[in-house]
């Protein structure tokens, strides 16, 4: 797989580490041990299009947000996980 | 139809025309006292267990696509009790009691076959944890020998031992465990369910599961509305999208695991093999193909294949500890798709909807749990009371902190 990263262009996805779920950026806030729980260990798990957090560990070490589809692994964006977590706080406030 | 040695004799006076179907081919019925989701391994050893030791017969095993096309036919069919935790090792002994007599039960040839499978270490650390693990499988009976460098010599003398940076100093080695025939348990599975009145439905995909008041009625499929009184779920890779249904989020993510055969080579590895430095296994089979496997591919995927990396990573494994198979050629390769639990342990319980019932989190260790998984899911399913050796298979025990992580590594399926 190709890694289409904004900054770098297409890196192979084998530079990268895997993470898992992008929603893993909204740490919850609200000091409750069950929405912990509920985000340390329960996932979406989505067949089908999938956002996910990559980290270019051999390359830039940058942390990507990765929009893939788990049935066919068609890459069908990367984004700076900066961009995706200030655009979500600009959000918010 | 019984089969014997006698039975084959027969059959080959008369030409082989007396044999019939493994299993029926029935229109599902209205309603069931319990319906299985998924026809692999682990829902139609549960569907026999049912029938045969819970006298629960009225039971259907819904497949969506053809009986073991799913991990049950993908695996690298090692079978083994080699655990650590307590969690653990009682269960996946008692699946090896059962692998044990589980032709005589099912009267089908499984093609069990003891040859024993060899955990080789290559540090003094490693040597250490293996001490403690072989320590913890005598403890439950499991049976287990620690080898230094000259015993394990004396077995594969062929072996890499001098690699320059994992050199092999021994290994531990587990002379009961083995390898099965994945396909024959599958069928044997089933043709056994079914002569105990089991309906097996093929091609029969649970599109929805009907949820009243917090109760189970029944599943929609795709050959309509069938009424149950409890649900098993049994899908592996696909628990997420199921469970979905129900409106439940699982501690689980699905990866894919690649697995290969060689071409078929003269007998030459006898046993089963792993790597302890690297990540690979080997087996051959009895058609003499090289059966191996290594790493997930580490993203999640529902695509029943993987990338090269992942190829080639396994093969060097292969290269690193048995430079002889260098010259063999690869014949296929193919993926599955594993339920990869938060902690690599599985899950048998009960679910916040009555009535409905999980069987998941195999990780890629699931093969080797297939009757112990049906037996304990059948106990669930019959009693209501998780089986003794799968009580610590909770759902809840992720938010409760009581996870069993074999290899301790954390909430990070991809590393399990």
């Amino acid at each position: 797989m190709l890694i289409p990263h904004p900054l770098l262009g297409l890196r192979d996805a084998q530079e990268f580490t895997y993470l898992g779920d992008a929603r893993l950026i909204e740490r919850p806030t609200s000091g409750s041990e069950a929405d912990l729980a509920e985000y340390v260990y329960l996932r979406d798990n989505p067949a089908g299009v999938h956002r996910e957090l990559w980290f270019h560990e051999q390359g830039d070490r940058s942390w990507l947000v990765v929009t893939r589809n788990t049935l066919t692994h068609e890459i069908l964006g990367a984004e700076l996980a900066r961009d995706v977590s200030l655009a979500r706080k600009g959000e918010t406030a | 139809m019984r089969f014997s040695g006698f039975r084959v004799f027969a059959e080959a006076l008369t030409g082989h025309k007396g044999w019939k179907p493994l299993w029926r081919d029935p229109d599902p019925q209205p309603a069931y006292d319990v319906v299985i989701v998924g026809g692999g391994g682990h829902g139609l050893a549960t569907a026999f267990y049912l029938a045969e030791v819970y006298g629960i017969r009225k039971v259907a095993v819904l497949e969506k696509g053809w009986l073991g096309s799913g991990n049950i036919g993908r695996n690298t069919t090692i079978i083994r009790s080699n655990y650590l935790l307590p969690g653990n090792q009682p269960f996946y002994e008692f699946s090896m009691k059962l692998w044990e007599n589980l032709e005589q039960s099912i009267n089908f040839n499984a093609m069990v076959s003891q040859r024993g499978i060899l955990n080789l270490y290559h540090s003094d650390a490693q040597r250490d944890a293996y001490r403690r693990r072989g320590n913890t499988m005598h403890l439950t009976g499991a049976g287990a020998a620690l080898l230094d460098q000259a015993g394990v010599r004396k077995m594969y003398p062929w072996l890499n031992f001098d690699n320059a940076r994992f050199p092999i100093k021994g290994g531990l080695l587990q002379r009961r465990a083995g390898t099965a025939r994945h396909d024959g348990v599958a069928w044997g599975y089933a043709r056994a369910a079914d002569l105990r009145g089991v309906d097996i439905i093929q091609n029969c995909e649970v599109t929805g599961l009907k949820i009243e008041g917090g109760r189970i009625r029944g599943v929609e499929t795709s050959r309509g509305f069938i009424g149950a009184k409890k649900v098993g779920v049994a899908v592996a890779g696909s628990t997420s999208r199921v469970m979905a249904q129900a409106g439940l989020r699982m501690p689980i993510e699905s990866h894919v695991l690649q697995a290969f055969v060689s071409e078929g080579l003269k007998p030459a590895i006898d046993g089963v093999i792993t790597f302890g430095a690297g990540h690979f296994y080997v087996s051959q089979s009895d058609k003499g193909g090289l059966v191996f496997g290594g790493d997930i591919d580490g993203y999640n995927s529902y695509a029943q294949r993987g990338n090269l990396p992942v190829v080639e990573d396994v093969v060097e494994g292969g290269m690193a500890l048995m430079p002889r198979i260098g010259r063999a050629r690869l014949l296929r390769s193919w993926g599955g798709v594993m339920d990869m639990s938060m902690d690599g342990s599985p899950i048998i319980d009960r679910t916040p909807v009555d009535g409905l019932y999980l069987n998941a989190g195999w990780c890629y260790g699931g093969f080797k749990a297939t009757p112990a998984s049906g037996y304990a899911f059948a106990h669930l399913l019959a009693t209501d009371t998780p089986h003794e050796t799968a009580k610590a298979y909770r759902l809840d025990r992720f938010a409760k902190g009581r996870v069993i992580d074999e290899k301790g590594v954390g909430a990070q399926p991809n590393l399990h």
